[in-house]
């Protein structure tokens, strides 16, 4: 445990006001933190170079999931764990439940949470793929007040975001998916549990009278961040779904990505493994294009 | 420099109190100020599963859990798993299944054995695995720690 | 008795947390301790700089010029150093070079942060090639750790005349241990009249070891000395010759504090500085007639050693003497190197040697049968040693050996040739997954080459308790494998008395004598045999001296055994090694009798590859192997299945990866080993076979499992993939995908 105790303060907040009025008083200084599950990982590396923490564990207003007509609401708190509990996300957002699973282990998801793997910002991280798939929107908050972005304006590059030093991300709203959709999720580890994500590809496509009216794909350890195939959408959408320009489609996704050669996998490994995963999600989409219009 | 915590706990249904820094890690807690050296650490950062406790009925890496967020925690531990002589199910079945080789992952292998039980009575082989991917063993390569479990949810 | 599934003895204290490992010992005003080490692999070390902002004056600072011995740590050469000093080179990244000691642990931490190393860096060697090229000379005046020649035959005079003459290059990377319990070490010294005592209470395999090195780190005599050895947390190697170094360094902090210390490593620091398997590159030229019999075998077999001999010269020894397999071949050239590089030195681990050289001769043969135009068990089929052959080193085969019959029993149950049909029928339909199935067939020496035994002398015995029951008193330490337990069967077995009135001795190096370090699964065959004699001869004393009479009960024992002790004190009863006169081994020539005796097994693997991502499942795997006779079937099976789940880890995940000398990925997020779901069931078998020399006809286990699997995964992927160069592990899938590009040109 290389950590530097004695340097390190953690305090609590009564209220999410009292956090936020701590934040603003004092921007850049206090850390905060929530089920610990990436800082405490840091810090007993002795690599943590903020000292002062916030503790946000205990404030109920960033906990619990709210449903109504058309959206699911998560409160930044929620764990990996709640998430994989929740029928309503089962229904609804299966890619969710999917990236949830594979998400460390048991141990980590029992204490991981949303808002805490958004802002830490890993570009490997298992679920931001499928929040930018679903069109995921994030509530910042401050003493200003709150604003909505859009989460694939989150991440402006590596571990940098439109977070400002006295705002937390506060809810996670994701619009319930209409009609008939079509959801895949792919994370490929460097094994089959407790793994970091050499390549994750995650996707999103509303079918209506044949063709693919809505597509969103979200793609994790190619990119600095967590990034949408906005170049590959733009090739399908609107498209007869049982016609799909699959090549054309991954032609366009090269300029997608900018996968690094890291600890973990080659920059050529991700790239093909991105490319056939992709393929795979795309051939998927058509057979199921297939099947729904079958008389 | 933080002021010490007084840390209150039910540990293995017994009141805990000790005086420690907010964001020492439970780890260190249980092992050096409450004497509970049954809990290992293998690598400090969350990746074996060694230091695997129950916090409130969920099993957690106790080294990345900072001390102030215990606080006021029920938290069970491997010394908690026996009812006096008595051992647990899962405990009697380790034994007999000689599942514990060297033994250092087994303190948390059968903490998160024991959640899994609890959630799940009667898992099949593909859930028990799942259940325990969390905790890794390289003595035994999982196949008496499977028939153990399996053993243990009759 | 021998074949029961005993239970542990330690188990109960494992199963409720109890078991003390050695950080779990509380040590009162115990300093804690840590390690200097270069970052730099190759350099001058001129001088240490203690920065700012630490109270220096409360620390306890050790370097080489501390050190009241021989700054050498006492191995097969000594040509390691506890710590650099200045003036000398820094041999490897990582290299101890100060130790430091302190109440406080964060306070420690922070200081470790403020020393600098001024170090005048020289061009290092970090990899085998550039050894062998001798970019730079960095070890004697040629690079070479140890050398060994094995011939039998002239294999020259065969080539020329063969129908088909097949080479190969196959190599392998280092190995993690990834024990679960990182290295960790307490260390006090007394003082009194008498002089000095040094105490080490550890997590390591071989008290001896650390009792001799701490002997000549301190110039002490041996009753100065006293070493315990703790519950381990798994060693597999890990902790057989590492902990002489790090038990030097808790000790000289002890010695210069005067107080005791802690020396407990994390993880990093685990990964990055101690033991790995040593790196390989084997090249094979194999001559082959026209019925695909094996006419003549030239290896060359390498080792990467790292920066210092530490095990490398036996090591090599065992990878050499393996590096023809299990087949007959009259004409065999096997000329084996360790080179140095400038990087941490590797070491023990299960296998020693013997999983990489197998590993090209396992797959070497497949790739053969396939330029043959044989099925790869009928080429093996062919070649298999049988009673009466010769091995390289001219060893005779002198058991009634039956590989074909362990091969295809092993394949049989695999299910190997209607998978195979299978296979080759589903691997043309559409979809990227492909199943393929493999084997290898191998043996294992067991116990130490040649004359290694009849050198050490081990001495094992069992000694009579006031309680009546019987304690065993060895040396060999507690790993998980479950010696306490075999050790109790054999004694209990002999003396015909029941298991629980037998137990094993705390190994503290004031109570047993040396039997030798818990290496080269020598444990049970070995160790236990030494003990059955000791039991007979307390047996003997019991009736001798009057105590006890036969035929006699287990109360009637436990009686005799009280009443001996009440009337004449402990009663002690040793045996000694003795080696059979047939057998002969000459170490300069290396001919004779290699090992006393060898196991054999035939593995066999399935696996399913998807080609979008290159992942390599391991679908069904099947160990059969002959080890003479099992002690305790369960604890067999475990150490079957722990050692192929081993096996499968090298062979497909585990990768040290090395930026400038030094790891990079030593973190365990970044250090694969297979979790529960990443595993099958792994089916193991046992044949039979008793060897005089183990008791009730053991032969050693611990190691086999480790030699097997690599090949047979690699050769299952060539059934699945087609003519891959499947020629290395790990065979990650970043390596499989590139192989398989070099076929398709993509």
């Amino acid at each position: 445990m290389r950590g530097d105790l004695p340097a390190c303060e953690l305090r609590g907040a009564a209220s999410l006001e009292e956090a936020l009025e701590l934040l603003a008083r004092e921007p850049g200084v206090w850390a905060p933190i929530a089920g610990g599950t990436d800082l405490m990982v840091v810090h007993n590396a002795g690599r943590l170079k903020p000292t002062r923490f916030l503790d946000l564990s205990r404030l109920g207003a960033l906990r619990g999931i709210e449903e109504d007509d058309a959206a699911l609401t998560f409160g930044a708190l929620t764990t990996f764990t709640e998430v994989r509990a929740c029928q309503a996300v089962h229904r609804h957002l299966p890619n969710l439940i999917k990236s949830a699973r594979v998400t460390g282990a048991l141990a980590i998801q029992n204490r991981g949470t949303l808002g805490g793997n958004i802002v830490n910002a890993s570009p490997a991280a298992d679920t931001p793929p499928s929040l930018l798939a679903y069109g995921a929107e994030l509530e910042l908050a401050s003493v200003r007040g709150a604003r909505w972005v859009p989460y694939d304006q989150f991440h402006l590059g590596y571990k940098s975001m439109v977070l400002a030093p006295d705002e937390l991300v506060a809810r996670i709203r994701v619009p319930k998916p209409q009609g008939l959709g079509f959801h895949f999720y792919r994370k490929v580890g460097t094994r089959q549990a407790q793994a970091i994500a050499k390549v994750c590809v995650a996707a999103y496509a509303r079918l209506e009278e044949g063709r693919v009216t809505e597509f969103r794909i979200g793609l994790g350890a190619v990119a600095p961040a967590p990034v949408r195939a906005s170049r590959v959408e733009a090739v399908i959408a609107g498209l007869p779904v049982r016609a799909l320009p699959i090549a054309a489609a991954l032609g366009a996704l090269e300029d997608d990505i900018s996968p690094i050669g890291d600890i973990r996998a080659s920059a050529h490994y991700r790239s093909v493994v991105t490319r056939n995963v992709v393929g795979q999600m795309l051939r998927e989409l058509v057979a199921m294009g297939d099947r729904a219009t079958l008389p | 420099m933080s002021d010490l915590l007084q840390l209150v706990m039910t540990v293995n249904g017994r009141p805990a109190s000790v005086a420690v820094h907010p964001f020492a890690r439970l780890l260190d807690v249980l092992r050096e100020d409450l004497g509970l050296t049954g809990t290992k650490e293998g690598c400090g950062e969350g990746e074996c599963g060694a230091c695997t406790v129950l916090l409130d009925g969920l099993v957690v890496n106790s080294c990345l859990v900072p001390a102030a967020q215990a606080q006021g925690a029920e938290v069970v531990t491997v010394e908690g798993l026996a009812e006096g002589e008595n051992l647990s199910a899962v405990q009697t079945a380790f034994l007999k299944y000689n599942a514990a080789q060297c033994g250092f992952c087994s303190p948390g292998m059968m903490l998160a054995a024991t959640d899994l039980l609890r959630r799940n009575p009667r898992p099949g082989e593909d859930d028990i695995r799942e259940g325990l991917a969390g905790n890794l063993c390289r003595c035994t390569g999982y196949s008496k720690i499977l028939d153990a479990v399996t053993e243990a949810s009759k | 008795m021998i074949g029961e599934s005993s239970i542990r003895k330690e188990g109960r204290a494992k199963v409720i947390g109890a078991a003390c490992y050695t950080d779990d010992r509380i040590v009162p005003g115990a300093l804690h301790g840590l390690t200097i080490r270069s970052s730099a692999p190759r350099g001058i070390l001129r001088g240490l700089v203690f920065g700012e902002g630490i109270p220096w004056d409360e620390f306890t600072v050790v370097t080489a010029a501390d050190i009241p011995g021989r700054n050498r740590v006492a191995s097969v050469v000594d040509d390691q150093p506890f710590l650099v000093g200045i003036g000398e080179e820094i041999a490897h990244a990582e290299q101890p070079v100060a130790l430091l000691a302190h109440p406080d642990r964060h306070l420690l931490e922070r200081a470790r942060g403020a020393v600098t190393l001024q170090v005048d860096p020289l061009p290092a060697v970090l990899d085998l090639q550039a050894s062998l090229d001798r970019t730079q000379v960095i070890y004697r005046d040629d690079n070479l750790l140890k050398e060994i020649h094995i011939d039998k035959g002239d294999p020259e005079a065969v080539w020329a005349g063969a129908a088909r003459v097949l080479e190969g290059e196959y190599r392998t990377g280092a190995q993690e241990h990834l024990y679960l319990e990182p290295n960790a070490m307490i260390a006090e010294v007394t003082r009194d009249e008498a002089g000095a005592k040094v105490t080490v209470w550890g997590s390591l395999q071989c008290p001896y070891y650390v009792h001799s090195a701490l002997m000549q780190l301190f110039g002490l005599s041996a009753d100065q000395v006293r070493v315990v050895a703790m519950e381990m947390g798994g060693a597999f190697g890990g902790k057989e010759d590492y902990p002489s170094l790090s038990g030097g360094h808790a000790a000289l902090l002890a010695w210069k504090s005067g107080k005791p210390v802690r020396l407990v490593y994390d993880r990093e620091e685990d990964l990055a500085a101690t033991t790995k398997r040593h790196p390989s590159r084997t090249r094979l030229k194999t001559a082959f007639d026209a019925e695909g019999h094996l006419l003549a075998m030239k290896v060359d077999f390498v080792l990467d050693g790292g920066a210092f001999a530490t095990l490398s010269p036996v090591v090599l020894s065992r990878g050499a003497i393996h590096a023809a397999g299990v087949y007959r071949c009259p004409d065999v050239s096997i000329h084996a190197r360790a080179v140095a590089t400038n990087t941490p030195p590797p070491g023990a681990f299960r296998g020693f040697g013997a999983p990489q050289s197998l590993l090209a001769i396992e797959r070497h043969m497949d790739v053969c049968a396939l330029a043959l135009g044989l099925e790869p068990a009928e080429l093996r089929r062919r070649n298999f040693l049988r009673m009466g052959d010769t091995m390289a080193t001219g060893q005779v085969i002198r058991e009634d050996l039956d590989l074909a019959g362990l091969m295809d029993r092993t394949l049989a149950e695999l299910g190997y040739r209607d998978k195979r049909e299978a296979f080759a029928a589903s691997n043309r339909s559409a979809g990227p997954i492909r199943r393929g199935v493999g084997f290898s067939v191998f043996m294992h020496g067991c116990g130490f080459t040649g004359s290694g035994e009849a050198h050490m002398a081990s001495v094992a015995g069992v000694e009579g308790l006031a309680d009546g029951t019987v304690a065993v008193l060895a040396a060999s330490t507690e790993m998980g494998q479950g010696k306490n337990t075999v050790f109790a069967q054999i004694v209990s077995g002999a003396l015909g008395i029941p298991f629980d009135l037998v137990g094993v001795a705390e190994v503290d190096t004031r109570f047993v004598p040396n039997s030798g370090p818990t290496v080269a699964s020598r444990s049970t065959m070995v160790v236990g045999r030494i003990l059955e004699d000791a039991a007979a001869g307390f047996k003997q004393a019991l009736i001798q001296q009057g105590f006890l009479s036969e035929p006699y009960t287990a109360e009637s024992f436990r009686e005799a055994v009280a009443r001996a002790h009440a009337e004449v004190g402990a009663l002690r009863c040793y045996g000694q090694y003795h080696q059979g006169p047939e057998r002969t081994w000459d170490d300069v020539a290396y001919r004779g009798d290699a090992y006393p005796t060898y196991s054999w097994a035939c593995y066999a693997a399935e696996v399913a590859v998807d080609l979008d991502i290159y992942e390599v499942k391991v679908e069904d795997f099947v160990a059969c192997q002959e080890v003479g006779r099992v002690v305790n079937p369960r604890m067999a099976q475990g150490q079957i299945e722990g050692g192929v789940a081993q096996g499968i880890g090298w062979g497909l995940w585990e990768e040290v990866t090395l930026k400038e000398g030094r790891m990079a990925n030593n973190q365990m997020t970044n250090y694969i080993i297979p979790t529960s779901v990443d595993l099958p069931r792994i089916r193991v078998h046992f044949l039979e076979n008793r060897h005089a020399g183990g008791p009730g006809g053991a032969k050693g286990i611990g190691e086999l499992p480790m030699d097997g699997p690599a090949p047979a995964l690699l050769n299952a992927l060539g059934n699945a993939l087609g003519p891959l160069r499947l020629d290395e592990v790990p065979m990650t899938p970043e390596r499989l995908l590139a192989r398989c590009e070099e076929v398709s040109h993509v």
